[in-house]
Formats: structure tokens, sequence, C-alpha cells
């Protein structure tokens, strides 16, 4: 009985270490592999769009980074590689994309937006302010009533008429 | 009326009519960059007849499609049987590109609903759909006489698609 047990354990034994040698070296050059993460997660999976290729464990993902890992060895830089997949992908694997016409109000935009948007509130409050001055610039009618008030509150009978 | 009242409702006008654009655009069609650009060359074994291989430049003077499938795609089943009427009605040679699939189940899956290919090739490693910015398959790349790349459709070709931009582009450009 303990001699099968034995057998047994063994054979367990064996298999998991089976399984765990055909686990591959995580990483056989580590500036290799940083870099390849660097690069990657400034790159967009077109599978799972809202995920960079760092992220993404879809298969095209994986093969994209393969293929960056292979043009990496070959000495290619970062920027020849960006080249490389904008080719075929286009710029929207970029998540940082490059400044030229089609994306000139992309980037442009949001400036725009925020310059108009003091330029409302300064008009805005400007106006308000003119509206205060005016208010303050009693008229005729403001004046006059302002004077029966005093009046009043001085207690002078003729006001009561 | 207060006239002021009106650029808030013009700002919320504008901005109503972007989310309604938005809303009839799918993010998921990528337009290509390949389009008016070369074929990229690819030299690869047939699915068929394995010691025969096929380059872009063998069909050069010939408008084509080549159609980017695999036995594992749901979409490509559904895509399927327009192809094979497509290639019955003899207008354009389609060729296969056997994406990242295994020869048996590819082979399998052509015997079962028929094989509207002038000729498959194999890409098993993915490397040409790479070439190709092969993202979701099936896709469908037209190429004119002088290999150029005209039109991409991502996703299954529908009849609309088929009749409305495929094949008046065939036409035109066979004319």
């Amino acid at each position: 009985m303990t001699r099968l047990l034995a057998a047994v354990a063994l054979w367990c034994g064996l298999v998991v270490s089976a399984v765990a040698g055909t686990a591959e070296p995580v990483a056989q050059d580590p500036v290799l592999e940083k870099r390849l993460n660097e690069l990657s997660a400034e790159l967009r999976c077109l599978v799972c769009q809202n995920q960079s290729l760092a992220d993404s464990h879809a298969e095209l993902a994986i093969d994209l980074k393969n293929q960056v890992r292979d043009l990496m060895r070959a000495g290619k830089t970062d920027d020849e590689i960006k080249q490389y997949l904008t080719q075929r992908y286009g710029d929207f694997v970029l998540y940082n994309p490059p400044v030229k016409a089609s994306t000139w109000l992309l980037w442009v935009g949001p400036f725009v937006l925020l310059v108009g948007g003091v330029f409302v509130l300064s008009w805005i409050l400007r106006s308000r302010r003119r509206d205060m001055a005016v208010a303050k610039e009693a008229s005729p009618a403001d004046t006059a009533d302002r004077e029966r008030a005093r009046a009043l509150l001085a207690g002078d009978g003729a006001a009561r008429e | 009326m207060n006239k002021k009242f009106l650029i808030p409702l013009a700002v919320f006008v504008v901005l109503l009519g972007f989310l309604g654009v938005g809303l009839t655009l799918n993010p998921r069609e990528v337009p290509s960059p390949l389009i008016d650009k070369a074929a990229p060359a690819f030299s690869l074994t047939q699915l068929h007849e394995a010691d025969k291989t096929l380059t872009p430049a063998d069909l050069k003077g010939k408008v084509w499609l080549l159609n980017v499938w695999a036995s594992w795609c749901v979409s490509c089943r559904q895509e399927h049987p327009l192809l094979v009427e497509l290639g019955k009605a003899n207008v354009v040679p389609i060729y296969g590109l056997n994406y990242k699939d295994q020869r048996p189940d590819a082979l399998k899956w052509l015997d079962q609903f028929g094989n509207p290919y002038t000729a498959s090739i194999v890409d098993a490693d993915g490397k040409v759909g790479i070439d190709y910015g092969v993202y979701g398959v099936p896709e469908t790349f037209l190429i004119d006489k002088e290999g150029v790349i005209r039109y991409k459709q991502i996703g299954p070709i529908t009849p609309q698609v088929l009749q409305e931009k495929l094949l008046p582009m065939i036409r035109n450009l066979q004319g």
C-alpha cells in the first residue's frame, strides 16, 4: 500500500514537473521585453479597441507583439515600428496620434473650446457688472422715491399728505 | 422673448447632431490605409495544391477579390453562401486567404459549404494577414488590374454591399 502511494505521489510529481517544464521562460532578454512592453502600451489592440497591445490577450495582439519583438530584434527603432504598424492599420493603432491635417481638430479642438469658454465667461461677467453699475446710478424716479422714504422715516408729517 | 436663450439651444442642437451621427458610425470599421496602395506582396502555398504557390504578381491584369477566411470564423459561414453564388456567376475571380487555420479543417469546411475560390492560399501564422492589416475575419479586398487595392470590406459582405458597392466597382475596373 505504501509503495502504491509512493508510486502515485512520484507519478504526480513527474506530471507536475513535466507541465512546469513546458512553460517558456518569461523573458529571454529583459531589456528588449521592457522596451516591448513600453511600446505596446502606446499601441491599440484592434480587436478589443479600448485595450493596448500590452494589456490585450487577443490572438491578433499576441501576433502583433511577436511581430514587434521580431522587428526590435532586427534592430528597428520604435519610430520605424510605429510606421510599420500605421502603414498596415492606420493611425488608429496609435494611442498618441500624430499632428497632421486630419487630426488637427482632435489636437486643437479642446483648446479652442477652452478659449471660447473663457471668452463667454468674461463676456457674461462684464455684462453683469455693467447691469449692477446701471442699477447703482439711480434713475430720477428712484431719487424721488428715495426722498419720500427719507421724509417718511424722518417723521415729517408733510410727506404723509 | 430674449434672444440670449437661443444660444444654448443652438449649442444643444449642434451637440445632438454630433451625437446622432455618432450613433450611426461603426467604431469597429477602421478605414484601411492600404486603399489605393499596391497590394502587399506575398508568396504562399495553395490550400488544395500544397506544392504550388501564388503571388499577387501572378494576377496582374485581372480584377480580383481577396477574401480572408478561416474555418473557425463564424461570420465567414454567414458570408459564404453569397461568395458561392458570386463564384458561380463568374463575375470576378475570388481568391481565398486561409487565415491562421489548419489545413484539414479548411479543406473539410470547403467540402461542406462549397468552394467559391479560384484558389485559396495558406497564411498559417497570420503574417500576410498583418501585412494586409487584417484584424477581423472575414475581410475582403478588391484589387485592380495593376495590383492596387481599391476597396476593403471589413466583416461579411452583405447582399447590399455586393450590389451597391462591389459589383459596380468591379464592372468599372474591368471595363
